[in-house]
């Protein structure tokens, strides 16, 4: 059995203390697994990625990454420990548009020491390798990010999420401005380099047809006890 | 890194920031104008004059004295009999006099009556005596001594004879061609009015006015029946007394003169009340300067605040990959902060590039003399407070940004 990265037990979250959004029994994560989580809006898919990104805390509960629980941390330790940890891609406009596509896969590395350390001197060199693999031509990598099509957008904002191997990667919807074959071509991707880099994925989408790709599928709104919530 | 994203980000903003830019850099450029002028006309007035005591002429206003005088600027009134001023020279607590008549001049330039001992006693710049750059003083009615810009706005050399025209105004119509000047003497320059004058004995002015009266030239007359070359008036005296101690009693004195109307003034107690007057006039001035540059300021808060909404996603994406609040406020500070920074850079540059430009014309036109590139602790001070000015001005949306990161997190309500 492979260890947990993440582990959510007992969660509640209200942005008002009367009014729970999210009730979450359990939410178990494992290193390396890649878990497709169904999302519909208001399922209050957005609260809990801000809560597993650790910008909210929970009103109950617990939420553990790596075996750190970010009660114990203070509102900059979980910035930096999300810095250190986690990967992030969303639907769209992903990418600093005023940076081109090396500068963008480099950005995580300004803001976490750690991910720097383990990406070593050779930064750019991993950067570009890593857009490389993600089938971004080199052409393309010193092209500014809004010159780029959504497609290699997403691949950019995969690469910059992958760079300096953070355990988890939380991805938001990042195939659903994709037509199917890229879309297709993304998740083969981001699977591909996931593995490689042995991380946990979650994977948040409304999409159903996706689900047969990962280890494991859960359902949000039927986890949530509080049911809707806003987005 | 911040600062690259703020670099990046206000390049992405180009035609936008360098319109910000440009408001504060005309802005601070006003604030820095007014300033340099106002401390250069200052610096120029003062180092004008240097160890003269006193200043005798007809009595009129003490400013009205100095301004022509010594920075001719405007005419006198009146003049001072030659017995009086004679008289003023024979006092034993004179050491030196200098004589200046005015009234005439050459294409704009002041001529000065005057003996040499102007070259030998007339100090500038804290002390500086007049050198020749070339030739030698006066020795003769009809020789010229002419300062440093009559030489090389003219291109005169020794031995060149020019005309002199009667009146001060900028055109020679009423010449005294039948008497010309040959110049014997260019003086080195001075960076005062000295520059712009040429300068000729008082026998010489007299010689040119025999046979005229009220300003014209009396019909059949010749001034070549003036034989008697001896001064009747001239328009101030310059005073250099054996002991400053005594510049109150000989003022005094000469104020209660009897002969004449006279009036005596210290140059540096006249320089204040001359700043005095125009003060008022200086700090309105700058306090306009000012609030052009609170509103360039403002301008530049505007243009972060417009922005701040289309960027929210730009925040979530920062946020996304670790950064905190503070950093996403910190990188608004820093983009207003480059942006003043510039603006103040250009601003000077165009305060320089102006000042370049325009010292001839104005050394010309209104004898100020103006130093490019002499910048003053004041002036860095008034940059440092535009500055200052533009950091907290960036706080506004700094703060703003910081709170919608907070609430935004990582989903933008955009």
């Amino acid at each position: 059995m492979r260890s947990a990265l993440l582990a959510i037990e007992g969660l509640r979250f209200g942005y008002q203390p009367e009014r729970t959004v999210l009730d979450l029994p359990e939410l178990h994560l494992a290193a390396g697994e890649s878990l497709f989580l169904r999302g519909p809006s208001g399922s209050g898919k957005s609260t809990l990625l801000n809560l597993i990104a650790g910008v909210l805390l929970p009103q109950a509960g617990s939420i553990a990454l790596l075996g750190q629980s970010y009660a114990s941390l203070g509102a900059g330790g979980r910035d930096r420990f999300r810095a250190d940890h986690i990967g992030f891609v969303f639907q769209q406009f992903n990418l600093l548009p005023y940076f081109d596509a090396i500068d963008n896969v480099l950005l995580p590395l300004s803001f976490s020491p750690r991910r720097r350390q383990r990406v070593g001197s050779s930064a750019r060199a991993q950067a570009a390798e890593l857009l490389a693999r993600l089938n971004l031509d080199t052409r393309e990598h010193s092209r500014p990010a809004v010159e780029l099509s959504v497609g290699q957008q997403q691949r950019v904002a995969a690469a910059r999420a992958l760079i300096g191997a953070p355990e988890l990667i939380v991805a938001d919807e990042p195939t659903s401005a994709l037509d199917a074959d890229t879309r297709d071509t993304f998740l083969a991707l981001l699977f591909d380099e996931c593995r490689r880099a042995g991380a946990g994925l979650l994977f948040v989408s409304h999409d159903r047809s996706l689900e047969a790709r990962f280890d494991r599928a859960l359902d949000l709104p039927a986890l949530n006890r509080a049911g809707a919530g806003p987005c | 890194m911040l600062i690259r994203i703020a670099r990046a980000s206000l390049w992405n903003r180009r035609f936008a920031a360098a319109l910000t830019i440009a408001t504060i850099a005309i802005s601070v450029a006003l604030l820095l104008a007014v300033e340099r002028i106002r401390t250069e006309t200052r610096a120029s007035f003062a180092s004008t004059i240097s160890g003269t005591d006193l200043i005798v002429g007809a009595r009129t206003g003490p400013v009205q004295l100095l301004l022509y005088s010594v920075f001719r600027i405007g005419d006198a009134t009146n003049n001072i009999r030659w017995d009086s001023y004679q008289q003023i020279a024979a006092h034993p607590q004179v050491a030196w006099t200098i004589p200046l008549s005015l009234g005439d001049s050459h294409r704009g330039h002041r001529v000065v009556g005057t003996t040499t001992a102007y070259f030998e006693h007339y100090r500038y710049g804290g002390g500086r005596p007049l050198a020749f750059r070339e030739g030698r003083a006066f020795a003769a009615p009809l020789e010229a001594v002419i300062g440093a810009e009559v030489a090389r706005k003219l291109g005169y050399r020794i031995d060149q004879e020019i005309v002199i025209a009667h009146g001060t105004g900028r055109a020679d119509i009423t010449t005294h061609d039948d008497h010309p000047f040959r110049i014997v003497g260019i003086l080195a320059p001075t960076g005062t009015p000295v520059d712009r004058s040429v300068h000729v004995s008082l026998e010489g002015i007299e010689l040119i006015h025999a046979g005229w009266q009220s300003g014209s030239r009396r019909p059949g007359s010749t001034a070549a029946a003036a034989t008697d070359l001896t001064p009747k008036t001239v328009t101030a005296v310059l005073v250099g007394l054996k002991s400053r101690m005594a510049a109150f009693s000989m003022q005094r004195q000469i104020n209660q003169y009897e002969g004449e109307a006279l009036l005596a003034i210290m140059p540096g107690i006249t320089l204040a009340q001359l700043w005095s007057l125009v003060g008022v006039a200086e700090g309105a001035l700058l306090l306009v300067a000012a609030c052009v540059v609170v509103a360039g300021l403002l301008g530049m808060l505007t243009a972060l605040l417009t922005t701040l909404n289309e960027r929210r996603r730009e925040m979530a994406i920062l946020r996304s990959v670790g950064a905190r609040p503070w950093q996403i406020g910190a990188l608004l500070v820093i983009e207003s902060t480059l942006l003043t920074l510039l603006g103040a850079i250009a601003g000077l540059a165009v305060v320089v590039l102006g000042m370049l430009l325009l010292s001839p014309w104005l050394a010309e036109q209104y004898g100020l003399y103006l130093r490019p590139l002499a910048f003053t602790l004041r002036e860095a001070g008034l940059v440092a407070l535009v500055l200052a000015g533009g950091i907290v001005a960036g706080i506004v949306p700094a703060l703003l940004a910081y709170g919608r990161s907070l609430a935004d997190g990582l989903t933008p309500r955009t």
